[in-house]
């Protein structure tokens, strides 16, 4: 378990960050929290000549509130995202999916930015990102660019962020009164999700005025259930809806068979776990 | 003598080091010049190694040499096994580093030495291996037919094939008589899946070659087993051989053997002078460490309408993997004496098939052989049960043998001294609410609830204490069963314990402790144990099998009763008063009828000053003694688990699990009661999560413990345990080992308990791990059979 050799860098600045970055050539590797990127070093499926380590850069961690978002730096660590009591006040969700990666160790160490540039496709908190609708803040030579949830997680372990580019903040929209929950699917304690569902609610007198439902897992990338969400728009807020709504959530997928469960399970387990995280998150 | 350690819940002498970070691991340890090893392994599970070019690993910096198979083939020998468990018995060369071919994915083609591992790891890179590809055999039945052979040295992959016929050993009716005239007749297959060890420490060796004597230091479960093999193998006299085994992080038996990696650092070692330091990473670990169970078992159960069986027929194919470790074959045999369990079985055949395939190796994994035997007969006793419409505990019991008919010789041929099924099934029943549990099962299956509930029973019991030497002889077994024990008085009265039996987290320190202190009448403070360095410990057979108590610890005590004899020589001479006249009690010699005494301590110190002592009498109390045992012990126990199965995804909980043990005379009941709860975790993790899986290329999948799921605090239950103390009549303490016990009863005790919860939806059966998505698979196809009532 020793990596190759490499050389290292830790800037203080997000500027000189870039610089190494552009100065480095391809071979280079941002290190955030190394809980995904050191594993695979240290089994040498990559070995980048050069690591620069986001670590000192203090601008990159916290979470801020603008308004109607709140802003939360790359380098913030899971345990912060679970226990921030902005988060909890307003994308409760996040929280709630930050608090199911791994154990306390991963979770001081490893950064939300992280996880979400890593983008493994059974991880927690890309589902959450996107049904929350973030935006995604990246700065490169040219400047800073913006780029919707939407489109960020573009196939495995692959997102819209470019070489010589550093995810910086992700904005994310508050949900402020919203029911929220994250279920997810494991089959011990300590593992990545099978499958995990991520769901928002925002229930008006009987009724889900609006959902947000995430899937972790059922494809490459994190996927939105949109149909569920159609179905519960406006719908009575009863069990049998929302049993009737989550029958849709393997629309659109195209999970991975793996030692876990086949694709058929995943699909079955997909519309289980809707229905219950959704119940969930409203409260019921 | 007074009792007033043996019983007692002590903390562990061992632990406080160990929970403080001042451990010494094999890995710890730096010697001056010491050169790093790092192996090249091969990617392929089968294939003709055709050329290896270790030029530019040997021009790489830091690297002192390269061995390929090649360069040690004439010293290296072939690891040996020491168990031909029939006379015609097949086993292919094993060599520590492979020559011409490789017969599974993680084998060792050549090893870097160098000044640093990161150097050494880096040259593992750059050694250029070609092979040619040769077909795999992955699949146990598969291998069975011979239609692809694992080994193109071998015309079939069949090793071996063992029978045991009650009818032809006297020890019951034959078989063929009870199946054709069964009025029940249970045919079943289970498939017992291939499991990993997984200790905590990986496997690490430092060998010292630079004095007159080599030093090994290697993460065993067996040091003297291990010097003496390694001086027969590699023809190093044995005396210039010591081996020590420092603090070593479990072993679940995939410490018990010889691995490939001490020979070759032994090698390494001696060949460029310097002493050399190997550490498995965890995914070598978990690909090129033995493995366990392993075995498709084909039963046939006969039985009367009313419930009492008749006959056991055993169909075993047993998968050795690519190699017959140093005991891998003898593994299935431990297990035939147990699949008659505790019952009163008229007629009795097992036949095993030791089988190659293109898979690691296997060999001793917690309860080795006992944990099959038990699952498979306890799973078919509850088939029985069901097929009869009966009660499964009335149905055990009503074959079981009784308390008073102790003691019974099986018809597997073992005599079992002692056992008390009745009561412990009985405090389990309590402790368990049985019928509470019952009629909520009978609720929720009314109102279709989406989680089922269902009650799994496992009666076990297992033979411990191994072994006695002439039934290892019988067995073919190459060495004995014995242990060895020396007591040492010290000048001032302290005393010194020398185990043969070395430990790995079983707390021998703190038990031997107990025992000597309560023996010789000295505090417990004053007891030190020594062990696992064959300089200081010479003679030993190890730890393995629920032997260290029952074997070691008996050792012990007669070492420690030698003292006594010989100080009671001592003090008739100091009080002037006759040998016979001479009580001792509480470390104090007194003389009968007198008040008169003298302390264990005093005696101690005129020993060693020697001035005045019987005339004749050696100076010196120290006495070893070394204890073959006559028979086996028989711990047993009834386990009872409550599961809970999520009919919609398929997820299975513990929702209660009560075990009540009967280990006979318990020394230390926190020591107990830790074994009993690890072994829990490991039969429980057979049952619902762990399975080392291979595709069909020969590559081990589950290579990390991302995929090979071992379970954690977390996701176990709180269980209640409970004891009954049956005393064994095999040693003079009564006690029976506890080592395996939780591991054998509990996975069959879950098994049982899933199916219950699900049965009447129509699921027969579910192969282990019963994970999430078998379940639901299970539930499903029942479903598409219009299995639901
Ligand atoms: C034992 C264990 C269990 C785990 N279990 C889970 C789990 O259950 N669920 C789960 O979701 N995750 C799990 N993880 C992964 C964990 O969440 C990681 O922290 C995460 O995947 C990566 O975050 P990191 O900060 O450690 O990133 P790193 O490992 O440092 O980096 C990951 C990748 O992202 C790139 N990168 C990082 N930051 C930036 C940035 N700001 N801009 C551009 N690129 C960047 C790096 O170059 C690298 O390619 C587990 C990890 C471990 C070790």
């Amino acid at each position: 378990m020793i990596p190759s050799a490499f050389d290292y860098a830790a800037p203080a600045t997000v500027a000189e960050a870039l610089g190494l970055l552009a100065a480095a050539g391809d071979d280079v590797k941002l290190l955030a929290g190394g809980q995904s990127l050191i594993p695979v070093m240290k089994l040498r499926l990559a070995d980048p000549a050069m690591v620069i380590d986001l670590g000192r850069i203090g601008e990159l961690s916290g979470v801020r509130d603008d308004g109607d978002a709140l802003t939360i730096g790359a380098m913030t660590p899971h345990h912060q995202i679970a226990t921030d009591p902005l988060i909890a006040a307003h994308v409760p969700l996040l929280a709630k999916a930050a608090a199911t990666v791994a154990d306390p160790q991963v979770r001081h160490r490893g950064t939300f930015g992280g996880a979400l540039v890593h983008a493994d496709p059974a991880g927690d908190l890309p589902a959450p990102v996107l049904a929350a609708e973030a935006t995604f803040i990246l700065a490169g030579p040219d400047g800073e660019r913006r780029v919707a949830a939407a489109d960020f997680f573009q196939g495995y372990f692959t997102t819209a962020v470019d070489d010589g580019e550093i995810l910086t903040h992700i904005r994310v929209p508050k949900y402020t009164g919203w029911g929220a929950h994250y279920e997810k699917f494991t089959r011990v304690a300590q593992q990545w999700s099978i499958v995990a569902v991520a769901a928002m609610v925002r229930v008006e007198g009987g009724t889900i005025a609006e959902a947000r439902i995430g899937l972790t897992n059922m494809a490459s990338t994190p996927l939105r259930a949109t149909a569920v969400e159609q179905a519960l728009a406006g719908a009575p807020l009863t069990r049998e809806t929302i049993a009737a709504a989550s029958a849709h959530a393997a629309e659109g997928t195209d999970p991975a068979s793996d030692l876990n469960g086949d694709a058929a399970y995943r699909r079955h387990l997909a519309e289980v776990l809707t229905k219950r995280a959704v119940i969930a998150a409203a409260g019921l | 003598m007074t009792t007033t350690e043996v019983g007692r819940a002590r903390l562990r002498k061992e632990d406080a080091h160990l929970i403080t970070g001042r451990s010494k691991y094999t890995d710890n340890i730096t010697l001056p010049g010491m050169l790093h090893l790092a192996m090249v392994r091969s990617p392929f599970a089968h294939a003709k190694i055709t050329s290896v070019d270790t030029a530019a690993a040997k021009s790489s910096p830091g690297v002192v040499a390269v061995l390929t198979g090649a360069d040690v083939a004439a010293e290296q020998g072939s690891l040996p096994n020491v168990w031909p468990i029939t006379p015609d018995q097949k086993a292919p060369a094993f060599p520590s580093i492979a020559v011409d071919e490789v017969a599974f994915a993680g084998e060792v083609v050549a090893c870097i030495v160098a000044r640093s591992a990161a150097a050494a790891r880096d040259a593992v890179e750059l050694v250029d291996v070609s092979y040619d590809e040769l077909p795999v055999v992955m699949d146990l039945e598969e291998a069975f037919t011979d239609k692809v052979l694992a080994h193109s040295s071998l015309d079939s992959n069949l090793s071996a094939t063992w029978v045991f016929d009650s009818g032809e050993a006297g020890t019951g009716k034959p078989i063929a008589a009870a199946l054709a005239s069964a009025e029940v007749l249970i045919e079943r297959t289970f498939y017992q899946q291939r499991l990993i060890p997984a200790f905590m420490e990986p496997r690490s060796i430092v060998v010292d070659p630079t004095s007159e004597q080599i030093t090994m230091w290697s993460s065993t479960q067996v040091p003297h087993i291990l010097r003496l093999i390694l001086a027969l193998t590699l023809g190093i006299p044995e005396s210039k051989v010591r081996v020590i085994a420092p603090d070593v992080g479990g072993g679940f038996g995939g410490k018990l053997t010889v691995i490939p990696e001490e020979f070759i650092t032994l090698m390494a070692a001696r060949r460029v002078g310097k002493p050399c330091k190997y550490t498995e990473t965890r995914s070598e670990s978990l690909q090129a460490g033995h493995h366990g169970r392993a075995q498709v078992q084909r039963l046939k159960l006969s039985a009367t309408k009313d419930g009492i069986v008749t006959g056991l027929d055993v169909n075993l194919l047993a998968d050795m993997g690519a190699y017959l470790g140093l005991i891998g074959s003898g593994i299935p045999i431990l297990g035939a004496f147990m699949y008659n369990a505790i019952y009163k079985f008229p007629a009795y055949r097992l036949e095993c098939n030791n089988i190659f395939t293109n898979k690691a190796w296997t060999g001793a994994y917690r309860g080795a052989g006992r944990p099959e035997a038990t699952f498979a007969i306890e799973r078919m006793m509850d088939e029985l049960a069901v097929e009869l419409g009966m009660d499964p505990l009335e149905l055990r019991e009503k074959n079981w043998i009784k308390h008073e008919e102790f003691p019974f010789t099986t018809v597997a041929g073992l005599e079992y001294d002692s056992g008390n099924y009745e009561a412990a099934t009985a405090k389990a029943l309590e402790l368990f609410g049985y019928d509470a549990l019952r009629a909520e099962q009978v609720r929720r299956r009314e109102t279709n609830d989406p989680v089922q509930l269902g009650i799994g029973i496992s009666t076990f019991t297992e033979m411990c204490g191994l072994a006695p030497s002439r039934v290892l002889g019988a067995l073919s077994y190459a060495a004995g069963g014995w242990e060895h024990a020396q007591v040492r008085v010290l000048p001032t009265g302290n005393i010194e314990v020398i185990t043969g039996s070395s430990p790995h987290g079983q707390g021998h320190e703190t038990a031997w402790s107990q025992l000597v202190a309560d023996r010789l009448g000295v505090p417990f403070e004053n007891v030190e144990v020594l062990h696992g360095d064959t300089q200081s410990s010479p003679r030993g057979l190890d730890t393995y099998g629920s032997r260290s108590l029952t074997v070691g610890g008996m050792a012990v005590l007669a070492a420690a009763d030698k003292v006594i004899e010989k100080a009671r020589v001592v003090a008739a001479h100091m009080m002037e008063a006759s040998q016979e006249d001479i009580e001792f009690a509480d470390g104090k010699f007194s003389v009968r009828g007198t008040e008169q005494s003298t302390a264990l301590g005093e005696i101690a110190f005129a020993v060693f000053s020697a001035h005045n002592l019987p005339d004749g009498f050696e100076p010196s109390l120290d006495s070893d003694a070394t204890f073959d045992p006559q028979n086996f012990s028989f711990p047993h126990g009834t386990h009872l688990a409550a599961m809970e199965v999520d009919t919609e995804t398929g997820q299975v909980t513990i929702r209660k699990y009560v075990c009540v043990d009967d280990v006979g005379v318990v020394v230390n009941p926190l020591i107990v009661e830790g074994q009993v709860h690890g072994g829990l975790a490991q039969g429980i993790a057979q049952a619902l999560y762990e399975e080392a899986v291979y595709d069909d290329a020969g590559t081990l999948v589950t290579g990390s413990f991302v995929d090979y799921l071992v379970p954690s605090a977390p996701d176990l239950p709180h269980f209640t345990t409970a004891r009954t103390e049956t005393p064994s009549t095999t040693n003079q303490l009564g006690a029976k080992g506890v080592g395996e016990a939780g591991t054998i009863a509990s996975t069959p005790a879950i098994v049982n308990g899933v199916l219950d919860a699900v049965r009447h939806l129509g699921v027969k059966d579910i192969k282990m791990p019963c994970s999430p998505s078998r379940v639901w698979a299970a539930l499903e196809e029942a479903k598409m059979t219009g299995g639901v009532q």
